[in-house]
């Protein structure tokens, strides 16, 4: 059965992946006929596997389900996984709404990369804690999984926005920031490959090392130690010595990972412009020419909207649910808890923005950038960050 | 204050920008402008209205979204600042918080703690913060609420044509005709679920105003949430207690005034089985998994005839089993599974033992947590126990004293009486030591074995405020529904002359409103309306 639910994730992935360029072929269709009423042979074919996709990944969801007894909801991987699903779903329903092919453009790559993100982080199945045991908790956890994909798709539509609208001709702090965006995401690809490829490698590297508490402990590489650890001592013989080393209260590993991640990122996105020959976001804009600004704008805001109450319903309100349930009281300021809390705050202020003061278009795209940029920080920073200090977050 | 008489007979409240009834501008400036700001239907707000007074200028303040949003933005930023570390209370209590920040986080973690970002969630000033939401929500509310309600009852279906012409959607269809009839439109803005007025041959669609009573419904709902907050702080609505209890052991609960007792029977610790099928990758990985943090208790209730001063009888409640995830709950109190303590030493037995012959005189079982003073073994032998020290140690004096009361290296000074020694004779003994203060004793306490218990830690909770909570949280909840998933539209079709004129506003969701128009239209002759905000971005 766990088998079974493997495979049925990499179908989806796959899906996805084939699905990508059909979206890409069924813009490029639109260039004769300027106002087209339906969408044409392509952005058929496309969605239709987008949904073979989601429902290949519902499989997966389902079997692991069935193998462990508990919804995979449980640790970093199964909850970034389904995040990754809920994305999917949320971009299926809004392009019923609007029909816009671009949309899958650019939002099902995001999906793609968030999934292989989650792929990343131990993949076994494992058993719950005492505090996971509770159905509240599922239906807390998948409700802001659902409520924060919804909220993404409006990343998504913001990024079409900005692309389109931001002025490529000249250089300017407007193309630097949406170069930065670009740049994130590529970085998340040179984490996702420099992760692979050591773990193909089988690349091990132990220390002994000394930490805050002054104890002597040892602590697995599995990546070349760019940054070693406090007073660390390389174990084995013949792997790569660290450069530099960290005071004890840095995370060493989690460290020499970023670095990682942003090295690989920084050589694929230079890499990238020598091919194109100018920023990534000039090399996209032609993909936008035939969308209308206020028509992603409008989708952009209306993602939010939707999202909104299902992100409150979720992180906040069946949040409290459980905590009052597991942890004796609703509310703890838990960091996890305080940056759901940032995030709703946020896209409060956003609602308010928008409505009361009139900021749209270019304004508002740059708040979804925000907006998602948070949700992001939470669910990566957060859990592998500051939530490392808190007892209960790692689990 | 002075009221407005409009053109059409209206009568406004002072401050009206745009006539309740008929729409026409009120304001001499707004006549010049090119769209109207619709907002608020150009109703009258006190903020915009009176500006003299310092309550005005209070008033003012707060109903100002800006403020408000310059609030929530703050008070965002400043609860990112408290997770940077972790608070006080998450710390361990190994060291002062002073000490703690500076030891594990160096010269940053003084600052944070110096600026006080240790306590920061309650700090005066992030509460100060929270209240300035609160207000700012009820004067915000309360500044447009009336106003909008008013504009939009009095509303005519017959408005003016500078209010029609500085609508962005807006349309003019030359006739042959102008007493066409209307009968496919209406019946397509029916199929649309709008609610048609009509008045001399002119239309007013209107649907989803309730939506626009959303934001108010949400204000509201936080609004009862931070009072359900704000009661915490009054004595007895919230009660945060804990109560540690060994197995076998009988207690009063905490904060019950007396009235309800638990009994431990026992406490369980389950954890994964290492050769689980399922889960045995993860758990050779991670190590020993919990699986089940569980205290089997009874709860007594003190019966009514129990007289104050004499042991209470007690009858018996329920038995349960306390789970983390499923708490004990009885009468607004709740008790929570949240800590344990293994193996806690509970009883030690001695023999009285003569050194020379090993000979034995009876075995005395010391409960440790309530040890009696002595111990009879009968043919003149027994036991006083002259001091008991539960977690022994050497002061600072070099004298023996205890750390705690909890058991953990129990000591104790005997007096072993016999019938060759009627005056007794001291013996100290600790665990793995005896010493004999006055030398060569004839008997000995010989250690003859340990018992232990395990200890769970419950929380005691009563919160009399959930249920204010509950309802903020839900009204908020019907609150954002109704203003996110619904949408106020109108549209307005009148005649004049050989024209036909087509307005229509929505509170969002511009897209959506000219998709439905153009579907409303179609095969009506009347031509769709522009956008007119469109066309100027367009230029
Ligand atoms: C954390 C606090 C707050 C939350 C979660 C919140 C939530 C909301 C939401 C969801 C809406 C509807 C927005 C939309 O439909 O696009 C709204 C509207 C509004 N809020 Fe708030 N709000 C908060 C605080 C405030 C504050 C402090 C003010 C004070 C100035 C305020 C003033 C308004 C106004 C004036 C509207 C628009 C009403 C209308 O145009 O009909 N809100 N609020």
């Amino acid at each position: 059965m766990a088998n079974l639910s493997s495979n049925l994730l990499f179908a989806a992935f796959i899906l996805y992946l084939v699905a990508i360029p059909f979206f890409g072929g069924a813009i490029k269709q639109k260039n004769g006929s300027k106002e087209q009423k339906s969408p044409n042979k392509w952005a058929n074919i496309a969605i239709f596997l987008t949904i073979i996709g989601f429902i290949a990944q519902l499989g997966y969801f389902i079997t692991r389900w069935m193998a462990a007894g508990h919804a995979p909801l449980s640790n970093l991987f199964e909850y970034t996984t389904f995040f990754g699903m809920c994305l999917v779903a949320a971009f299926i329903l809004i392009y019923f709404l609007y029909k816009t092919p671009i949309l899958g453009l650019f939002v099902l790559p995001v999906a793609l990369l968030i999934i292989a993100y989650a792929s990343m982080f131990p993949r076994e199945l494992s058993p719950l804690i005492p505090a996971l045991q509770s159905y509240w908790l599922q239906i807390h956890v998948s409700t802001v999984a659902l409520g924060e994909a919804i909220l993404a798709v409006s990343f998504g539509a913001a990024l079409i926005y900005l692309v389109k609208s931001v002025d490529q001709s000249k250089r300017s702090k407007k193309t630097v920031w949406l170069e930065v965006v670009m740049f994130s995401i590529v970085s998340v690809i040179g984490f996702i490959v420099v992760t692979t490829t050591f773990s193909l490698m089988d690349y091990k590297a132990t220390y002994n090392w000394i930490d805050k508490n002054q104890i002597e402990s040892t602590l697995e590489y599995n990546m070349p130690a760019l940054v070693g650890p406090h007073q660390g001592e390389l174990v084995e013989t013949g792997k790569f010595e660290p450069i530099i080393e960290v005071p004890a209260i840095v995370n060493a590993k989690k460290l020499n990972t970023v670095i990682w991640s942003l090295l690989a990122g920084v050589l694929l996105y230079l890499l990238i412009r020598l091919i194109l020959r100018k920023r990534i976001g000039a090399a996209l804009q032609p993909l936008t020419k035939n969308i209308k600004l206020d028509l992603v704008d409008e989708i952009s805001y209306r993602s939010v909207l939707i999202g909104f109450p299902v992100f409150t319903l979720g992180g906040l309100v069946f949040a409290m649910i459980w905590a009052q349930i597991a942890w004796t009281r609703f509310w703890g300021w838990d960091p996890k808890e305080v940056w759901a809390l940032i995030t709703w705050l946020f896209y409060a202020a956003f609602l308010h923005l928008r409505l009361s003061k009139g900021w749209h278009g270019e304004k508002s795209a740059w708040l979804a950038v925000i907006g998602f940029a948070i949700i992001m920080f939470n669910l990566i920073a957060v859990n592998l960050v500051i939530a490392g200090l808190h007892s209960y977050a790692g689990s | 204050m002075k009221e407005v008489k409009c053109e059409c007979g209206h009568v406004n409240p002072h401050g009206t920008v745009l006539c309740e009834s008929c729409g026409i501008p009120l304001i001499e400036e707004k006549t010049r402008e090119k769209l109207l700001d619709m907002r608020y239907e150009g109703s009258a707000r006190r903020s915009q209205t009176y500006n003299k007074t310092i309550i005005d200028k209070i008033w003012n303040f707060f109903s100002s979204v800006k403020v408000g949003v310059w609030l929530i933005v703050i008070t965002l930023i400043a609860s990112a600042l408290g997770t940077i570390f972790p608070q006080e209370m998450y710390i361990p209590p190994v060291m002062p918080a002073v000490e703690y920040y500076e030891d594990q986080y160096g010269w940053l973690g003084k600052m944070y703690y110096e600026l006080g970002f240790h306590n920061l969630y309650s700090s005066w000033w992030y509460l100060v913060l929270i209240a300035s939401i609160g207000i700012s929500l009820v004067i915000c509310s309360l500044d447009r609420v009336v106003p909008l309600y008013r504009a939009l009852k009095k509303q005519r279906v017959t408005r003016h044509e500078s209010f029609l012409k500085r609508q962005r959607l807006f349309g003019i269809t030359q006739v042959e005709n102008k007493d066409i009839p209307f009968d496919g439109v209406i019946e397509n803005l029916k199929k649309k679920r709008y609610s048609i007025r009509e008045e001399n041959g002119n239309i007013l669609a209107e649907k989803g105003r309730f939506s626009r009573w959303g934001p108010y419904v949400n204000h509201v709902g936080l609004i009862i949430f931070l009072i359900g907050g704000m009661l915490r702080f009054v004595p007895g609505m919230y009660i945060d207690d804990v109560l540690w209890i060994r197995e076998g052991e009988t207690k009063v609960i905490p904060e019950t005034n007396g009235q309800y007792y638990l009994e431990n029977k026992e406490f369980t610790l389950e954890v994964y089985d290492k050769d689980h099928e399922v889960f045995d990758e993860a758990l050779s990985n991670s190590g020993m998994v919990a699986k089940n943090y569980q205290s089997d208790v009874v709860l007594y209730k003190r019966a009514d005839n129990s007289v104050a001063g004499e042991e209470a009888k007690l009858d018996q409640v329920k038995e349960f089993s306390i789970r983390v995830n499923e708490p004990l709950k009885f009468e607004g109190y709740a008790l929570y599974q949240v800590e344990y303590k293994l193996d806690e030493l509970s009883t030690m037995s001695f023999h009285l033992t003569n050194k020379e012959t090993n000979e034995q005189f009876g075995k005395i079982s010391v409960d440790l947590n309530e040890p009696e003073t002595k111990y009879d073994l009968g043919n003149g032998y027994s036991v006083e126990v002259m001091s008991y020290f539960p977690d022994f140690e050497f002061n600072s004096e070099g004298q023996p004293a205890t750390k705690s009361r909890i058991p953990n290296n129990p000591a104790f000074v005997f007096n072993m009486i016999t019938p060759d020694k009627p005056d007794g004779e001291i013996s100290f003994v600790a665990i793995q030591q005896t010493i004999e203060p006055f030398e060569d004793n004839e008997y000995k306490m010989a250690f003859a074995g340990i018992e232990t218990k395990d200890v769970s830690g419950l929380t005691v909770r009563k919160d009399l405020t959930l249920w204010i909570f509950a309802v903020g949280g839900f009204l908020f909840m019907v609150g954002v529904a109704q203003g996110a998933y619904w949408n106020h539209r109108r549209i307005w079709i009148q005649r004049r002359d050989q024209e036909i004129w087509i307005a229509g506003h929505t509170n969002k969701n511009w897209h959506g409103i000219k998709r439905e128009i153009k579907e409303i239209l179609e095969g009506s002759g009347i031509n769709e309306p522009d956008d007119l905000i469109k066309e100027t971005e367009d230029k």
